[in-house]
């Protein structure tokens, strides 16, 4: 059984008494230590900035051209955080609460509830930084409402949320480099963990313009390098996001979590063809106002404003009516599924749903109107007005659309669709964010820790900036003030060299097949495979099938791959190629994954196990764990159960009615 | 729907690395669906060169969505390509039409060398930032978020020159190559909330002199910045910034 080092004591007082208690490093000895940060995301850049200001000597990795661009960069709709400034009856412990159902109870309570308690902290520290949140005109914070909460808890800049989250982040990161604390390695790439004596201890390292191999030293590995969704193929994650670091670590012994917990995001810009590289998201703030409808008569093929309000389907808020278009992200996208399975989907693919900004245009400019004094404004007025109070909320996400869509979405309503967004699974961790192999942690999306088998939106932020800002800061130093007593590591020891070696083999090995299929090609089939058998449902038959189509890819990769260029040089196809060779192995592990949790959870829905009415049916008595793996070999790993023990919240089934 | 598809020719600048000569290089490209974003049908043509054995065209480019600025390209004349407050990766075939000729370049400056074909190293725009763009605050010093009210005018203001994402489109349109434009929405950034106020003198002059040290050439306020920015980053920050400096140096100590 799996060791999570949950502090004793009541919930609310585990974190309080874990920092009142944890062993420190005095700062004469930080300045000697040298501790390694992978990613530079929110997780990446906030853990490498705070941990610098506290005086380590830290090393930061992004494969990216600068840490600004690290795809944290892409978040919307905004962060959560329990300040309660809207009187609406929010707390720490309702916050807590919402995402252990959001995450239909396989989160682990500990961690969920350090969260919320350090949530107030983030938004304190990123408006410190001068991040321009959202205000009111009384010049205080603005919020927002989001999936799976009844209250206001989201903070917000436009539909760029993240982005000024990760320019905080980074001008933090970028002020302990110019401090001389953080030394900043862009466009280089993990390639491998290095362990002496069971300890993470380093990382080979490529530079990715010169191909060059690296060694590097550190007491500590932070992988902060994000999710897996781009195994996938298409999926709303930037083209370079990748599994590899967390899957270099899996190889190295570190196990990995709940891998077949990926979310399906609910509002996205559909499919339009095969040349497609990527699906882009509309943010789920989009829900806050718009109405979500397909039509009543299957295969409609009138145009959207040519069917009557009494032929409309808003299926949401007919299945739903406590929540309506608010429900948590799987159980949207479900029922976007359901409806089009069912033959009732839109647009030329009918693989798509309309997102419907009418109905709320029309209810913003009777209020401007209202505002006004202009009590007899004729309804084009109103519409006038409305689109205007629109177009300053969601203004950037419209333009998004039309560009993508060629259409105008202020005039027809919008199609969407579901797509991978977030993987919840991720590296196994304890409490203080360390996997099983010690040295080695793994923050944000990367770990699988906090958001069980549904994450709830504005959520991911909140937990990137919470592990990097808030949490690593005292984990790491209770483990590192054993390590004092331990000299720094020269990178010619046997095990740096050895590394470094089977690294360079593997390289060579790629680049020496010189087979006829692009990197590109292996990655849209394996794509598809995960899509139709282990993406929004799920069954026995399709997984098995699955996990021997994959294996069968893998071999052919390994055989028939075609890498141009040199490896000593700047060669984007050989970094792709080392990804998806790592996608593949994972993809496997996904379905391994998926056919090992009889039951339905959050985003895993597997067919066999559904309520009457098609909603997912947990097993509580039998799966009320955390799924971990160990590799033992090609094709095999070893399951690890944590036990989740609900000490305050009861699990029941979750309902959104 | 009916897509349309065209034939296009492309004019590509190829280059071995930072130290080789490059050259435009010609590459057909067929039926091309409309629907396509710019970068995918760098792709299709991408895929192509790789089965027939040559070296794909190298460009930057991650997120896709036209908000981490790594997609670069100087197409026909135009940072980001024809479409305005718009990113290449954001670009759509149909803003072209069967049988164009389409010229593809690199950003063109001294302060952004060239690494491979299209993509060049803005490592420069970093080393502004650590010259002094950010507010100095170490992690765990905030006060409550709502303890001081910030006029929301003020707070959009300094939102909307925060939304640059450093593509660096500003200065491939300039032909001075000046990073003014990218600088002063930093400046602007924090010199517009009373959290970037104790630092405002020292952050304007240090990150002007470090501007200067990366070889970025003089502003004339051209405005090309301005009209090649996909996030439509006024020019009026470029005066703001100039009034800092100003500020800054008339009352240094």
């Amino acid at each position: 059984m799996l060791n999570s080092k949950i502090p004793a004591g009541n919930l609310d007082d585990k974190w309080v008494d874990y920092k009142g208690h944890c062993k420190l490093v005095n700062p004469a000895n930080k300045r000697k230590m040298e501790v390694i940060v992978v990613g530079t995301g929110l997780a990446g850049a906030s853990a490498a900035a705070s941990l610098g200001e506290l005086g380590y000597k830290v090393k930061a990795f992004c494969f990216q051209d600068s840490p600004r661009r690290a795809h944290s960069i892409a978040a919307q709709g905004g962060i959560n955080a329990a300040k309660n400034y809207q009187n609406d009856g929010d707390s720490v412990f309702r916050l807590f609460y919402d995402t252990i159902k959001g995450g239909d109870y396989r989160a682990r309570e500990a961690n969920v509830h350090r969260l919320a308690e350090v949530s107030g902290n983030i938004i304190d520290q990123c408006v410190a930084q001068g991040v321009p949140f959202a205000r009111e005109y009384g010049g205080l914070l603005s919020n927002r409402s989001f999936g799976g909460t009844q209250v206001q808890r989201t903070f917000y800049a436009a539909g760029q949320t993240g982005q000024q989250l990760l320019i905080g982040a980074y001008q933090a990161l970028e002020r302990q480099v110019a401090l001389g604390n953080v030394t900043m390695y862009a466009r280089h790439e993990m390639l491998d963990v290095v362990k002496i004596d069971g300890k993470a201890k380093g990382i080979i390292a490529r530079n990715l313009i010169t191909g060059e191999l690296e060694k590097h030293f550190g007491y500590a590995v932070l992988l902060c390098t994000g999710g897996y969704g781009n195994v996938f193929y298409l999926s709303t994650n930037a083209m370079g996001s990748n599994v590899s670091a967390t899957w270099k670590a899996h190889k190295q012994g570190a196990y990995f979590a709940n891998p077949c917990f990926t979310q399906i995001h609910p509002t996205c810009i559909p499919v339009s063809g095969d040349h497609q590289s990527k699906l882009t998201l509309m943010s789920e703030s989009l829900r806050n106002d718009g109405r979500i409808w397909v039509p009543k008569a299957k295969g409609d093929t009138r145009k959207p404003n040519e069917i009557p309000e009494e032929e409309r389907d808003y299926y949401l808020e007919r299945r739903y009516p406590a929540f309506g278009n608010l429900v948590p992200r799987d159980v949207a996208s479900r029922a976007a599924k359901e409806r089009c399975d069912a033959g009732y989907g839109v647009g030329t693919s009918k693989q798509a749903v309309y997102l419907d900004y009418a109905a709320a245009i029309e209810r913003y400019g009777k209020i401007e109107a209202s505002k006004q004094g202009l009590h007899n404004a004729s309804k084009e007025e109103i519409i006038v007005m409305g689109k205007e109070v629109v177009k300053e909320k969601y203004g950037n996400l419209f333009d998004m659309y039309s560009k993508i869509t060629g259409e105008n979405p202020y005039e027809v309503p919008m199609r969407i669709y579901p797509a991978v967004h977030y993987t919840m699974g991720g590296l196994w961790v304890d409490y203080e964010l360390q996997t099983n192999v010690p040295g080695l942690y793994a923050l944000g999306e990367a770990n699988f820790s906090d958001h069980g088998a549904n994450r709830l939106g504005a959520s991911a932020l909140m937990q990137g900036l919470a592990d990097g800002y808030f949490v690593i800061p005292y984990t790491l130093g209770n483990n590192l003030a054993d390590e004092i007593y331990n000299a720094p590591i020269p990178t010619s020891h046997p095990a740096f060299e050895a590394a470094e070696k089977e690294v360079a083999e593997r390289i060579a090995t790629l680049k020496n097949i010189n087979g006829k299929q692009s990197v590109e090609s292996f990655h849209k089939r394996l794509g598809k495979i995960i899509w139709n058998e282990c993406g929004m449902s799920r069954n026995e038959a399709g997984l098995k099938k699955a996990i021997a189509d994959i294996q069968a890819l893998k071999k052919e990769f390994w055989s028939d791959v075609r890498i141009p260029g040199e490896i000593n040089e700047y060669n984007p196809e050989l970094d792709k190629a080392n990804r998806v060779a790592d996608f593949i192995e994972l993809g496997e592990l996904m379905c391994v994954d998926a056919l090992n949790r009889n039951e339905s959870c959050g985003g895993h829905f597997r067919e066999e196990y559904q309520t009457p009415d098609g909603e997912a049916l947990r097993d509580d008595e039998n799966y009320m764990y955390v799924a971990a793996w160990e590799t033992t070999g090609e094709h095999q790993w070893q399951l690890h159960k944590e036990e989740l023990k609900y000490e305050v919240i009861k699990p029941s089934q979750r309902n959104y009615k | 729907m009916a897509h349309n598809h065209m034939n296009l020719k492309l004019k590509v600048w190829r280059q071995k690395n930072a130290n080789a000569s490059g050259a435009f290089v010609k590459y057909d490209v067929n039926d091309i669906s409309d629907e396509m974003s710019f970068l995918e049908m760098l792709d299709v043509l991408n895929e192509k060169l790789i089965t027939t054995g040559e070296e794909p065209i190298a460009f930057d480019h991650d997120c896709r969505e036209g908000i981490c600025g790594m997609c670069s390209l100087y197409i026909d004349g135009k940072p980001h390509g024809p479409w305005q407050a718009n990113t290449t990766c954001q670009l759509h075939m149909r803003a072209f039409k069967d049988g164009d000729t389409i010229t593809i370049e690199p950003w063109r400056s001294n302060a952004f060398p060239i690494v491979k074909d299209l993509t060049v190293d803005r490592g420069a725009f970093d080393r502004i930032i650590q010259a002094g763009g950010y507010v100095s605050v170490n992690t765990g010093n905030a006060v409550d978020g709502n303890s001081l009210p910030i006029n929301k005018d003020d707070a959009d203001a300094s939102f909307a020159a925060a939304m640059c994402i450093g593509c660096g489109a500003c200065v491939a349109a300039c032909k001075n190559s000046s990073a003014m434009l990218f600088l002063s929405a930093k400046v602007s950034h924090l010199a517009q909330l009373p959290q970037g106020e104790p630092e405002r003198k020292s952050r304007v002059l240090n990150m002007v002199a470090q501007m200067d040290k990366e070889g970025f050439g003089s502003c004339t306020n051209t405005g090309a910045c301005e009209a090649a920015c996909p996030k439509e980053i006024s020019i009026a920050n470029i005066a703001r910034l100039n009034k800092e400096y100003l500020r800054a140096g008339l009352t240094q100590e």
